[in-house]
């Protein structure tokens, strides 16, 4: 059975911690029992902060400051949102990079099950109101490992959103650049990370033009453009719906076109369950996303 | 070759901090720092404007980033800048605002001003100079009222428990905590395995032997008594 995105995760990281001396590693009790070995061999580097989530981000900065490269892991709730004030300043403000390693996303990895308080499907679009974050959201561990690995290369700050969702084959992404999937000739569709098979399925006799984006930001406007097919835009994002909407209108300002954004709604959702029902409900699976692109294509 | 500059001292800080004419000086706060940073710059940190980049320098962080003008007064007359600078002080493209910018002025080590930031940034440099087996110390300095900030206390527990013997936070208390520390603010930091020792926040020797307490160990803690706010 193929690793998920978060057991890679770990691999590497441990990889990393070994081959660089770089790189630290701080967290806050999530993911003990699979960074306990690497703590123990690097306790100076390996740094296991208790459930204290605004401490691990200061502690990453600190840790920069004195030349490092942390690498910063806990559920997207806990790596994002408790600890947002110390992503605008303990890292954005002093300026030093880190990378943000998620898991969870919108509402896997259990966190369906566990509720509101553990789904965080506005991750990305808080972290993208912070300047100077390169967001990744890889569609498949053999990419989540690629995007690691090339964020480890760099002092950038970078957001890298595990899933435990996943498409059946890894595409050969480049960081930063969208990949076109396929060309056709009536509308471009932007599918990110974990959706491209759905989308793909919702798609197959349609004849559009399908992008797959695995780095939400900074925004691929150069691929888009030279991609672009039709005026009609369909986004379609396993996080807050029309998050990278108004980064389509900026690459395409002085084009015409239509956005029709999919993604998870911006509201109260108080269910449980699994990631699958979460993306049922919302039309996220192949279903859902090809009516939401048939009544686009309808209106046009 | 390059001017000699006359060396200022503790007695021009007063002028120095006149100089930095604003609408919102946190006068109050500003003045509360005055005579441990001095004692910092003068007696005990290893660093100097010259050893900005250098990797085993003494790091001081302001993390209660209100009222930098004793800071500011201070790292004029040590050199980090100069006085005319002063003069600059919250106006648009001055590099001294009304909370300090690391990005801005060299020597500043972080940009802070939101309080309850410093301790865990020191935390991590701690870690990260233990790490690089340097003799560098890190000094935070934190007001009595910001230690109302949860984050704070987050730090303190973890740098007990790390044995953080490089990390030593000055906590200037001029009870201007809303609620207070009952049992007082050395009790907080001992119970999470900090040695502590409280001074008198305006007797330069106090202070300065204070932070030469033998610690072993452990994180320290100086809490430096001033006058109440007003």
């Amino acid at each position: 059975m193929t690793a998920t995105m978060r057991e890679r995760f770990y691999a590497t990281a441990a990889e990393l911690v070994e081959s660089d001396g770089r790189i630290a590693v701080v967290f806050a009790d999530i993911g003990t029992g699979k960074l306990g070995a690497i703590e123990r061999k690097h306790a100076d580097r390996v740094v296991n902060v208790g459930i204290r989530e605004q401490l691990m981000i200061g502690v990453a900065s600190g840790l920069a400051l004195t030349g490092f490269r942390p690498i910063v892991h806990s559920f997207a709730p806990f790596v994002v949102e408790r600890p947002f004030e110390m992503l605008k300043l303990d890292l954005g403000h002093v300026d030093v990079g880190a990378i943000l390693v998620s898991v969870g996303a919108s509402y896997d990895t259990n966190a369906a099950a566990y509720g509101r308080t553990h789904q965080a499907p506005e991750d990305v679009a808080v972290v993208a109101a912070l300047p100077g974050w390169r967001i990744c959201v890889p569609g498949h561990p053999a990419e989540a490992d690629a995007l690691l690995r090339a964020a480890a290369q760099t002092d950038e700050r970078v957001y890298v959103r595990l899933s435990e969702q996943s498409n059946s084959l890894a595409r050969p992404i480049t960081t930063g650049r969208l990949h076109v999937e396929r060309h056709g000739r009536h509308a471009t569709v932007i599918a990110a990370g974990p959706l491209l098979d759905a989308t793909l399925e919702a798609t197959v006799d349609l004849d559009v033009t399908v992008l797959y984006m695995t780095t939400a930001r900074p925004f691929d406007a150069d691929t888009l453009r030279a991609s672009l097919t039709g005026d009609l835009m369909v986004l379609v994002e396993p996080y807050q719906a029309g998050t990278s909407s108004a980064e389509v209108s900026a690459a395409l300002a002085d084009v015409p076109h239509r956005i029709a954004a999919i993604g998870v709604p911006n509201v109260e959702h108080r269910k449980y369950g699994t990631w699958q029902e979460h993306n049922a409900a919302h039309g996220l699976d192949a279903r859902g996303i090809r009516g939401r692109i048939l009544r686009a294509l309808r209106d046009a | 070759m390059a001017a000699i500059l006359p060396a200022l001292g503790y007695a021009d800080l007063g002028r120095l901090m006149d100089l930095q004419l604003g609408d919102e000086k946190h006068t109050p706060s500003a003045a509360s720092t005055l005579d441990v940073i001095w004692v910092l710059y003068d007696r005990v940190l290893h660093t100097a404007p010259d050893r900005a980049d250098d990797p085993d320098r003494d790091r001081f962080l302001l993390s209660k980033g209100h009222g930098p003008m004793a800071y500011y007064a201070v790292l004029a007359a040590k050199g980090f800048i100069t006085v005319d600078t002063l003069r600059t002080f919250g106006r648009y493209d001055s590099p001294l605002g009304h909370h300090p910018d690391r990005n801005l002025v060299p020597g500043i080590e972080i940009s802070s001003g939101s309080l309850g930031h410093g301790l865990g940034i020191g935390v991590g440099m701690a870690l990260g100079l233990r790490a690089r087996r340097s003799p560098a110390r890190v000094f935070c300095l934190v007001g009595d009222a910001e230690l109302d900030e949860g984050s704070n206390h987050e730090a303190i527990a973890f740098a007990g428990r790390a044995q953080l013997d490089n990390l030593v936070c000055v906590a200037v208390d001029n009870r201007s905590s809303s609620y207070g520390w009952p049992g007082g603010i050395g009790a907080r930091f001992a119970l999470e395995g900090w040695s502590t020792t409280t001074v008198d926040g305006r007797d330069h020797a106090d202070i300065e032997r204070a932070f030469n307490v033998e610690r072993a160990g452990r994180p320290h803690a100086v809490v430096a008594v001033v006058e109440s706010k007003a």
